[in-house]
């Protein structure tokens, strides 16, 4: 009687327990801090930048962030645009962006068919991406960010060491651009959940004309000699991901105003310091 | 504070995309704040977890410590130190620039018509970068980044002298951006740090062509090896002054090989492969770009007495040439691509990577002559063939053909019978 009740009751509990578990588990998969709606956390680790300073050998540390689990899409920039007509591809300062700005939108609120509302908006500069970001209140991912969102595998925050994950992120660069792009999540989640890393389009950093250097010993000199004469593996940590020698080939060809046909970007989110219960 | 709250929990507008994840946000809100102790000890000690793990991983990765040796330093001639000081007047004169045009620029195997004018002039030459899906043989199919389209990129002859104006465009569509690296330029890079582009953009610079010679043009944006094994490569002419001697045909072949992700001739989209790069064992080494790019109607073409000139270069990215036209001989070679007709009665040049060399013939006899790199396996087994077709009265004189076919029997078989 009693110890019946008590049993239901024992019972009760550790099915309620075991169910919460198994629901905490499923919400914070793997190691992930609760991140805002639409992004994921990537934890604290390293990273080894493809050009360093001789003297540096120790990897990057970067900070947990949250990442945007996708890229931006037009439907997400054409309500930025509505609600900021400085931004739009008629009113845009020359300053703030080049003449392609845009340019396969019909107009200054029409992004094309209804079918490329979740493409990735592409041709927008530097400064356009980052206006978007302070909009939402949110910034661009530092290089060191990125690559290190980047280097996950389905399976593994790092995925470099893993041929088949090195073999298909190429696979993206050897294919010409489509007419138009897919639509985000259209490619592959890597651990972290971020969407399409690899294999959509390239994406903007907030660092991405001072990615080359870290610190100030290493002048712009030596730099270009490594990038462009026969020698450029001589720097890189790993010679075989050469798909992050296209990245770095790329960001140090940009300037901020520039808009490219394959050059979209997606927001980033410092962790707040504060225990996630204080909110 | 009072961003991150907006972005966790007030209302989505009606057409943002997260929508979906506002309300799991909430219920996941709610459950962190009565578990918070639960959460907080399973997130640290998952971190630590996966701190430690990354450690191992780390240190598994390095090798056993050797056993002591001693490393002894390095011994080195001394370098006498250069300064701005010891600058001098360069020993050669520029010539004055007399008007402006735009260079003829063909593909191959054509070549531009020679440069007749007597004086240097300010020459225009604009190249467009692309990346696109052509054919490399019946089938097979390759995403190729190219000079003007093509690969090999257009022939451009200059003259001695000449103020060159050379603009690169990226086409918008590329995913990368590209430059060139002309070996005609005296300068740093070639043009490399000059024209490098982002995808839609142009650049332009100027040089002097100070140097007449056959020279490699490039792309060496990083990785370069990529760049070029995917086909930006091709020629530049710096005709000497007094011109080349005069010569009834002149044709541009340039070899190149290719490391792909199939078998030689496996069909389909082929992608580069970088570990066979890195070995050099190529799948296709090929003239002009592509298998049978000089054979049956693309075969080059000459008649009896003519005399053939050929522009050899060889983009590489790795292999040496050994360029040879069965059953004839080189008359005169221009041994890497230098202006001196150095050598005579040639059978095989060699074509460095990334380098060059002209060859003149004069043809005798009617028939099919085959170009092939004579590293032999290269020819028949992975595309580097290519024709010339000579026409013409026959000369039985200097080849008369098949005389007679009979029997062989050995003296020894026919004893022992
Ligand atoms: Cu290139």
């Amino acid at each position: 009687m009693n110890t019946l009740l008590l049993r239901l009751l024992a019972g009760s509990l550790l099915l309620g327990g075991v169910a919460l578990g198994a629901l905490l588990l499923t919400a914070a998969s793997s190691d992930t801090e609760p991140a805002p709606p639409g992004m994921v956390y990537v934890a604290e680790g390293t990273y080894q930048p493809l050009f360093k300073n001789p003297e540096e050998s120790e990897p990057y540390t970067v900070k947990p962030f949250f990442l945007q689990e996708t890229a931006v899409t037009r439907a997400d920039f054409l309500a930025f645009v509505e609600d900021n007509p400085r931004w739009r591809k008629s009113n845009i300062a020359t300053i703030f962006a080049d003449e392609q700005y845009l340019k396969d939108w019909p107009s200054d609120l029409d992004f094309g068919p209804e079918e490329l509302a979740n493409t990735p908006v592409t041709n927008v500069s530097w400064h356009a991406a980052r206006a978007y970001a302070d909009w939402r209140g949110m910034r661009l991912p530092t290089t060191a960010e990125w690559e290190r969102a980047a280097m996950a595998s389905a399976t593994d925050a790092d995925g470099l060491g893993d041929p088949d994950f090195l073999r298909r992120l190429s696979e993206w660069y050897s294919q010409p651009a489509p007419p138009s792009w897919p639509d985000v999540r259209s490619t592959a989640q890597n651990y972290w959940g971020a969407w399409d890393m690899h294999g959509l389009v390239w994406e903007w950093v907030e660092d991405f004309n001072t990615a080359l250097v870290r610190g100030d010993s290493r002048s712009d000199g030596d730099m270009d000699r490594v990038l462009y004469c026969g020698s450029g593996s001589i720097g890189a940590s790993d010679f075989q991901d050469y798909a992050a020698f296209l990245r770095y080939g790329l960001r140090s060809g940009l300037q901020a105003d520039y808009t490219v046909s394959s050059l979209g970007f997606r927001l980033a989110m410092d962790v707040p310091t504060s225990s996630p219960d204080d909110l | 504070m009072r961003r991150l709250l907006s972005n966790y929990f007030l209302p989505p507008t009606p057409d943002d995309p997260m929508k979906k994840t506002y309300r799991f946000t909430s219920l996941l809100a709610v459950l962190l704040l009565i578990a918070a102790s639960a959460i907080l000890f399973t997130r640290c000690a998952s971190d630590d977890v996966s701190a430690t793990e990354a450690k191992a991983s780390e240190s598994s990765e390095m090798t056993e410590t050797p056993a002591e040796y001693t490393v002894r330093p390095r011994i080195r001639g001394s370098v006498t130190p250069a300064s701005a000081k010891d600058a001098k007047p360069n020993s050669f004169e520029l010539p004055p620039i007399e008007g402006e045009e735009v260079a003829t620029i063909t593909y191959a195997p054509e070549v531009p018509p020679p440069i007749t004018r007597t004086h240097a002039s300010r020459v225009k030459v604009e190249m467009k970068v692309t990346e696109t899906i052509k054919e490399r043989a019946d089938g097979v199919n390759y995403t190729f980044w190219t000079f003007g389209d093509e690969v090999p990129g257009p022939f451009v002859r200059v003259r001695e002298g000449d103020l060159v104006e050379f603009t690169l465009h990226n086409h918008p569509s590329s995913k990368v951006p590209h430059n060139i690296d002309l070996h005609s330029v005296t300068g740093p890079g070639g043009g490399a740090e000059a024209t490098l582009i982002a995808p839609g953009k142009s650049a332009t610079f100027e040089f002097r062509a100070l140097s007449p010679g056959l020279y490699v043009y490039h792309c060496a944006t990083a990785p370069v090896g990529l760049h070029v094994a995917n086909g930006m490569y091709g020629l530049i002419l710096v005709e000497p002054k007094e011109g080349l001697p005069a010569v009834d045909r002149e044709y541009y072949v340039m070899q190149s090989e290719f490391y792909t992700d199939g078998d030689f001739m496996e069909k389909g989209l082929r992608t580069f492969n970088q570990e066979k790069a890195l070995q050099e064992i190529p799948d296709y080494v090929v003239f002009n770009g592509a298998v049978n790019a000089l054979n049956g109607d693309n075969a080059l073409q000459a008649a009896v007495g003519e005399t053939v000139r050929l522009f050899l270069g060889n983009g590489g990215p790795n292999l040496t040439s050994s360029f040879h036209v069965i059953g004839e001989i080189f008359d005169r070679v221009y041994t890497e691509g230098g202006i001196e007709a150095n050598q005579r009665n040639v059978q095989t040049t060699a074509i460095p990577a990334g380098g060059s060399a002209m060859v003149e013939f004069e043809v005798a006899v009617p028939g099919a002559y085959k170009l092939v790199d004579h590293a032999i396996f290269r020819a028949f087994n992975k595309g580097a063939v290519g024709t010339l077709n000579v026409v013409g009265p026959e000369n039985k004189e200097v080849f008369s053909g098949r005389t007679s076919l009979e029997d062989y029997r050995p003296a020894e078989e026919l004893s022992s019978n």
